[in-house]
């Protein structure tokens, strides 16, 4: 049951000067949860682009499912399976909200009527159907972080990445997303989430990479982790940095 | 990997009986939005179904040459916004060069009809595959840039086929072409004396073109086009292959423009390179879109219905083109729209149906999200 489904070997990204991703090396295995912690500016969103293709890497390769796909398109990473959210949202704002799904949908359904049913069955998976003919403008921004996760299902991704898919919302609303994020998993769905706040994926997730400084500082068990000295210095870090 | 299990089919197995009847319910919802989905459908065909014949109806009370000409420029500029909206307004890559395309629609089926005796019915197809490659060919090195470019290069290369034509001496140079004239005939799409003929043939293109976009707005290109306009990156994110997208965009909505091109041409049997090749040509096939509705199905006709007549009346009034008063006419167009309604004269008409939607919509959103 623990094929490989993603490995990310020795990635590294440079943005100028900047390294981002220092030599980042993990594996995701089909069918876990993993979570990709770190304090902000730790290289998450990064490695996030780097693995669906946004942009390539400085050096180092990814391979999904068997296959080296370090070179490949955004879209050609769509078709083998990878399927991601944006930390900041990217709604397409002139059309209604299950239009918006129904462009993930037409990744594999070649009619539009086709696409509109797999898109209204992924709206009620992910509790917009009630909204699917709003505007996606009008969504409250909660519901927006749910519309990019519909958008994403209706790829039938293998790998869903969701980059901070929990920020921002009220604890009901966490609940319900985490709650999501489980019925996810249990449709056969592999899952990176990205997320900085520890305490929301910790209970969530099977493992854990902790990204600090654009490098793989711990990785292992959530309760491993929450008392792992260099994790709580990073993050305990972060925070004086940034006070 | 695509026989991947969906998801929200493959849980039943697992969900007690309950849960299966919410199912069976949901699924019903979704025939039911399905199917009002459709009838939305239905009713915009029906809408323009009897536009159509109150159009064709119109030259029985309008017997005025003048004003028929007027029909035909409104509904030939209609349908050539529509041809421009699926690249500008769907695919949301704006060209102010679209002149090109008309000037290679108008010289291409010309040449052929005066030195080959071909129909300007071939003529047309010829000259809009010829358009669709040079579409091509634009799109190719400018599509891969980001920012504003590909507009800048669209005025550029409309400006250099322009200066190409008026020093082309086969093609009549500046002088331009005259069709000879001979009997009236459908073959060769000339009728010396009765306008009617253009009406129809208009009103034929102006259909065509809103049927051409009609069934885009529900086709795979056209969601794919819109995602590409509203965000590239997360269109590609959602298998989207954007490059491929903007050139299907500018190769179809060139395709058109041509053929509104050989249409003109036939249409006033004299053609020079100002006259179907120059900027404000450009701007007068872009206007009507951005007047009435960008991206919008009905924005190109509506603004063509304001702007065209508009023109045509203080052309007459203040004698012909060229002292730049239509130039400034259609800048002080946009500024007003930019300022008053960017999205167009046809939110003027969702405007007040939505606005009893949405307060229904909002009272009771989870009703129908859990049952
Ligand atoms: N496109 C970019 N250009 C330049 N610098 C970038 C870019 N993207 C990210 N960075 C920088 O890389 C570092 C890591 O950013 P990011 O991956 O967004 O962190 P995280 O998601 O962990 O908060 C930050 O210092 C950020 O400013
Ligand atoms: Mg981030």
């Amino acid at each position: 049951m623990s094929a490989r489904l993603l490995e990310v070997r020795n990635v590294t990204r440079r943005f100028g000067g900047l390294v981002a991703n220092a030599d980042v090396s993990l594996v995701v295995d089909e069918g876990e949860i993993l979570g990709l912690i770190g304090p902000n500016g730790a290289g998450k969103s990064t490695l996030f682009n780097l693995i669906a293709g946004l942009y390539p890497p400085s050096s180092g390769s990814i391979v999904f499912a068997g296959e080296e796909i370090t070179r490949l398109s955004a879209p050609a990473r769509c078709a083998l399976g990878i399927a991601r959210t944006f930390q900041v949202v990217r709604s397409f704002d002139s059309m209604s909200v299950v239009e918006n799904v129904v462009v993930g949908a037409l990744m594999r359904h070649a009619g539009a009527r086709e696409a509109r049913l797999k898109a209204l069955e992924t709206l009620e998976l992910t509790g917009l159907i009630g909204r699917a003919n709003a505007p996606a403008v009008a969504l409250t921004p909660p519901e927006k972080r749910r519309l990019e996760i519909a958008r994403a299902l209706a790829t039938h991704p293998k790998l869903l990445l969701l980059d901070e898919a929990l920020a921002g919302l009220t604890p009901s609303e966490a609940r319900e997303g985490v709650e999501l994020v489980r019925r996810i998993r249990e449709r056969g769905i592999t899952i990176v989430m990205v997320e900085h706040v520890m305490e929301v994926v910790m209970p969530l997730v099977d493992r854990a990479v902790v990204l600090d400084l654009g490098k793989v500082l711990a990785q292992g068990l959530p309760a491993e982790l929450v008392r792992d000295e260099r994790v709580i210095e990073a993050y305990l870090g972060a925070r004086h940095r940034a006070a | 990997m695509a026989s991947q299990e969906l998801p929200g089919r493959d849980s039943s197995a697992v969900a007690p009986r309950a849960e299966a009847g919410g199912r069976e319910r949901e699924r019903i919802d979704h025939d039911a939005s399905l199917g009002s989905f459709a009838r939305r459908r239905h009713r915009k065909l029906a809408v323009a179904a009897l536009t159509t014949v109150a159009i064709a109806l119109l030259p029985l009370v309008i017997h005025d040459v003048y004003l028929q000409n007027i029909i035909v420029l409104t509904l030939m500029y209609a349908a050539l916004s529509q041809s421009w909206n699926i690249l500008g307004g769907y695919c949301g890559q704006i060209s102010l060069g679209h002149a090109i395309y008309f000037g290679i629609g108008a010289y291409v089926s010309t040449l052929l009809f005066v030195h080959a005796g071909l129909t300007p019915w071939l003529g047309m197809l010829i000259g809009g595959v010829f358009a669709a490659l040079v579409a091509l060919a634009l799109g190719y090195p400018f599509f891969r840039l980001r920012g504003h470019y590909f507009t800048i290069a669209t005025i550029v290369v409309a400006e250099t086929g322009l200066l190409l034509m008026l020093n082309w001496d086969f093609a009549g140079g500046a002088q331009g072409i005259q069709i000879p004239y001979g009997p009236d005939s459908w073959a060769h799409l000339q009728f010396a004396r009765d306008k009617l003929p253009y009406v129809y043939f208009a009103l034929g293109f102006a259909l065509l073109t809103w049927l051409v976009t009609f069934l885009i707005e529900d086709s795979r290109w056209g969601y794919w086009w819109r995602a590409v306009k509203d965000n590239a990156e997360a269109a590609e994110s959602l298998g989207v292959v954007v490059f491929r997208s903007k050139m299907a965009a500018a190769a179809l909505s060139a395709f058109f423009t041509a053929i509104g091109g050989s249409f003109y041409a036939a249409f006033v049997s004299y053609i020079d390179p100002d006259s179907v090749m120059g900027f404000q040509l450009s701007l007068l096939i872009a206007l009507p879109a951005v007047l009435g509705g960008i991206g919008t199905l009905w924005g190109p006709a509506l603004g063509a219905l304001v702007l065209i007549p508009l023109t045509e009346l203080t052309r007459s009034y203040f004698g012909g083109s060229g002292n730049g008063l239509d130039l400034i006419i259609y800048g002080v167009l946009i500024m007003v729209i930019a300022l008053a309604r960017p999205e167009g004269l046809t939110s003027l008409f969702g405007r007040t149906r939505k606005a009893r939607a949405t307060p229904q919509a909002r009272a009771n959103p989870e009703a129908r999200a859990n049952p």
